[in-house]
């Protein structure tokens, strides 16, 4: 009797523990959100050395009025709140602190930059504020175990060396592989997902790799270089300025390999047009997105919505910036997250449903290409599809390319 | 000796006020309170520089990174402890600043102002060139220090004070510094360097010392904002620091110790209000803030202050017995 009289009474304090332990350890927080609005924090360069990317704020901006106009998310306006920070990663600090501290935002999205995510990374994962969709093509946003709070958008880098390595392997598995890079992360980024992707037959196929400064004036001597190496296979990883450079030399000095050119100068404005059609015919690049410039897309649904959106929403943007084209794509995966997290707005479920996203689809993604994450896979677009430059126009050929997937 | 005893108690009221602030305001506010304090202790270097020895430096930011990098390094590499880093950034930038000071002040004036220049613009590509030492343009993430023996602080508190600590060690070295007999020769260099040789000044060196002193102050403030930001990365260090610092220096007040507090909180505070007013052309907005200041207050904020307390002071003695005091220390004022 009086043991089970004190196994009741330690069973009732387990209880009593039990009860007044669970809401604290199903705690949700709800910060930024009430009845009619939900608070999303941004910051953009506006001003600085990388103002050219700012308008990406600016049409996730006209995006978000767009949804209000229509009625909001789940009846609750975006209430946008999007701060300069000159590229500058100590005011991103700054900055973001007061999204965080003082405005008191829901979430932190598009954030702009390498550097400037880099100085808030771990504060965002310290505060638990889910940082998403951050603006850059680098690799590490991708780590949900040691950061849980954040999560990229694009493709990054070393999946568009290993698009290009599996497509190096299947048609030229025999051939001399050169590499033209920029010698700093974007450049070694780029390199490490090639050589991952061709492994160990990578070893003896890449005859040469070649590097160059930013600040260099040109690269003509490493065409010259990687020319004389015999190889056939050319992969070319170069912003803009030297692309066109590259194209140039190589078509002049009568080297024919199989051009593999990064997305990063896959523009037909700045680098194919400049560099000469003829010169640039036969290139081959990775896309994800539709180029606004590119005539094939002109009747598109996806293409035309985009337009429509543009001349009502935000006129004074240009409709030849591919990165006006990002913005709108990556807003309304923001929307979509929001919608999917229906009625709960804690930061745990905008988290949880972030990282649940499947076979999302965005008007200006090429056609086939979705979005998907899940708690282990922080990188929202994994999939690429090569593209051959006819002389006119990019023509996708092949299949979709998964970079993580088994082929 | 009223007015001195009265600027003392002052200065003790300000220091109790900064001691309080960590209690009552939020942790947010206490990191751009303390972003000021680097600033001002920047903001001072170059005022040493340019408003005390007539020496112009566009080129400031590149000891701020210098300051910054060298205290990144040493925390991220060796696992040295933030506070050691810190003098070690100083005597470092001080060193650099004396020896690029040599040769470089053969160049006067204008021709001083691109040199220093071509050093800020130099300085966060040299960064990105010794990748395996500085991370490249990725920079190196750090920890931010915890407050020591247990104290009940939070990482922004402790470093508020921290800043506020070295801040005041460094004013009040400065203010003996220009107040003796090299204080002297410094402004006698500016005012006339022919005659300040002719009485016996070695001018080249305390140039060169001045320019030294100036960047080691500014590498302090380089290496405090590396623990206070947790990162450092060459977009942290563009050009438009060093001119920010430039401009922290003018409205606060050209050889002013207390200018160098006005211009920090200036140039931290007054582009995050553009920005509040005009989201459209926030540096528009600072533009128009910068001519209003310098049309209103010609001679900085500290100089308008000290306009102001001289006023009131006269209106209250009829007679002005201590004119020649204040036209001691409004020096540039009165040139």
């Amino acid at each position: 009797m009086t043991f089970a009289r004190k196994l009741l009474a330690v069973a009732m304090a387990f209880g009593v523990l039990g009860v007044t332990l669970a809401p604290a350890a199903s705690a949700q927080t709800v910060v930024g959100v009430t009845a009619t609005e939900i608070k999303i924090g941004n910051t953009n360069p506006y001003s600085g050395p990388a103002s050219a990317y700012g308008t990406i704020g600016k049409v996730i901006g006209a995006y978000f009025k767009k949804v209000n106009d229509e009625g909001g998310v789940n009846g609750r306006k975006i209430n946008y709140i999007t701060y300069d920070d000159g590229y500058s990663p100590p005011k991103t600090v700054e900055m973001v602190r007061k999204l965080v501290e003082q405005d008191q935002v829901a979430l932190l999205f598009q954030t702009l930059g390498t550097p400037p995510n880099s100085a808030i990374h771990k504060y965002m994962n310290q505060q638990k504020v889910p940082h998403l969709f951050v603006a850059t093509g680098a690799t590490k946003w991708n780590d949900p175990k040691n950061f849980p709070w954040t999560m990229g958008f694009q493709p990054n880098y070393q999946t568009e060396g290993r698009v290009y390595a599996a497509d190096v392997l299947k048609k030229h598995p025999n051939a001399k592989v050169g590499i033209l890079y920029q010698n700093d992360d974007y450049g070694k980024d780029y390199l490490k997902g090639f050589e991952d992707g061709m492994g160990e037959a990578g070893k003896k196929m890449i005859v040469l790799k070649q590097s160059y400064e930013v600040t260099d004036p040109t690269i003509d001597s490493q065409i010259v270089n990687l020319k004389n190496s015999g190889a056939t296979v050319f992969f070319n990883i170069t912003i803009p300025k030297f692309a066109v450079q590259a194209i140039k030399k190589a078509h002049d000095i009568g080297w024919k390999p199989a051009h593999y050119l990064n997305n990063v100068s896959s523009s037909l404005a700045t680098v194919l047009k400049p560099a000469g059609l003829e010169a640039s015919k036969d290139l081959i690049t990775a896309l994800y997105m539709k180029e606004v410039t590119d005539p094939q897309w002109r009747n598109d649904k996806g293409f035309t919505e985009w337009v429509a959106f543009m001349k009502k929403y935000y006129p004074e943007g240009a409709l030849d910036d591919q990165a006006n084209g990002y913005g709108y794509n990556v807003a309304i995966l923001m929307a979509h997250t929001l919608k999917q997290c229906g009625n709960d707005l804690s930061r745990e479920n905008i988290m949880k449903q972030a990282a649940n996203l499947k076979n999302v689809e965005l008007p200006l993604l090429l056609p086939g290409i979705k979005v998907n994450t899940s708690p282990t896979d922080h990188a929202p677009i994994e999939q690429e599809q090569l593209a051959r430059f006819n002389g006119e126009i990019w023509q996708t050929y092949g299949e979709i390319f998964d970079a993580f997937r088994k082929q | 000796m009223a007015p001195r005893a009265l600027r003392a108690a002052g200065l003790l009221l300000v220091i109790a006020v900064a001691c309080a602030l960590p209690f009552v305001m939020s942790n947010f506010r206490l990191f751009q309170f303390t972003q000021v304090y680097i600033y001002a202790i920047a903001i001072l270097g170059l005022n040493m520089l340019t408003g005390y020895n007539g020496q112009f430096s566009l080129g400031h930011g590149a000891f701020y990174a210098i300051g910054a990098y060298v205290s990144a390094i040493m925390m991220d590499k060796w696992n040295v402890h933030y506070a050691w880093t810190i003098p070690v950034a100083g005597i470092l930038c001080l060193v650099v600043g004396f020896l690029f000071g040599l040769p470089a002040l053969r160049l006067e004036g204008l021709y001083l102002a691109l040199a220093t220049f071509s050093l800020a613009l130099a300085v966060p590509q040299i960064l990105k060139y010794f990748e395996h030492w500085t991370g490249g343009s990725q920079g190196i993430v750090l920890s931010k220090p915890n407050a020591p023996f247990g104290l009940a602080l939070s990482p922004d508190q402790w470093l508020y004070f921290v800043t506020l600590g070295v801040m005041v060690l460094l004013f009040w070295l400065s203010a003996n510094l220009l107040r003796g007999r090299v204080g002297r020769a410094i402004v006698a260099i500016r005012d006339n360097h022919i005659a300040a040789e002719a009485m016996g000044v070695n001018t080249s060196l305390y140039k060169s010392l001045t320019f030294g002193v100036s960047a080691g102050y500014t590498g302090v403030a380089g290496a405090l904002s590396a623990s206070a930001i947790a990162y450092v990365a060459p977009d942290s260090f563009n050009v438009f620091l060093s001119v920010t610092l430039l401009i922290g220096a003018v409205i606060g007040g050209l050889a002013s110790i207390s200018g160098a507090v006005f211009g920090a909180l200036f140039i931290q505070f007054v582009p995050n209000w553009a920005q509040d007013i005009s989201k459209a052309a926030p540096w528009a907005i600072f533009g128009v803030f910068l001519i209003v200041f310098m049309y209103v207050m010609p001679f900085g904020i500290a100089g308008a202050i000290r306009l102001l307390w001289i006023r009131t002071r006269r209106s209250r003695v009829a007679h002005a017995p201590e004119s020649r005091e204040t036209a001691a220390t409004q020096a540039p004022t009165t040139r």
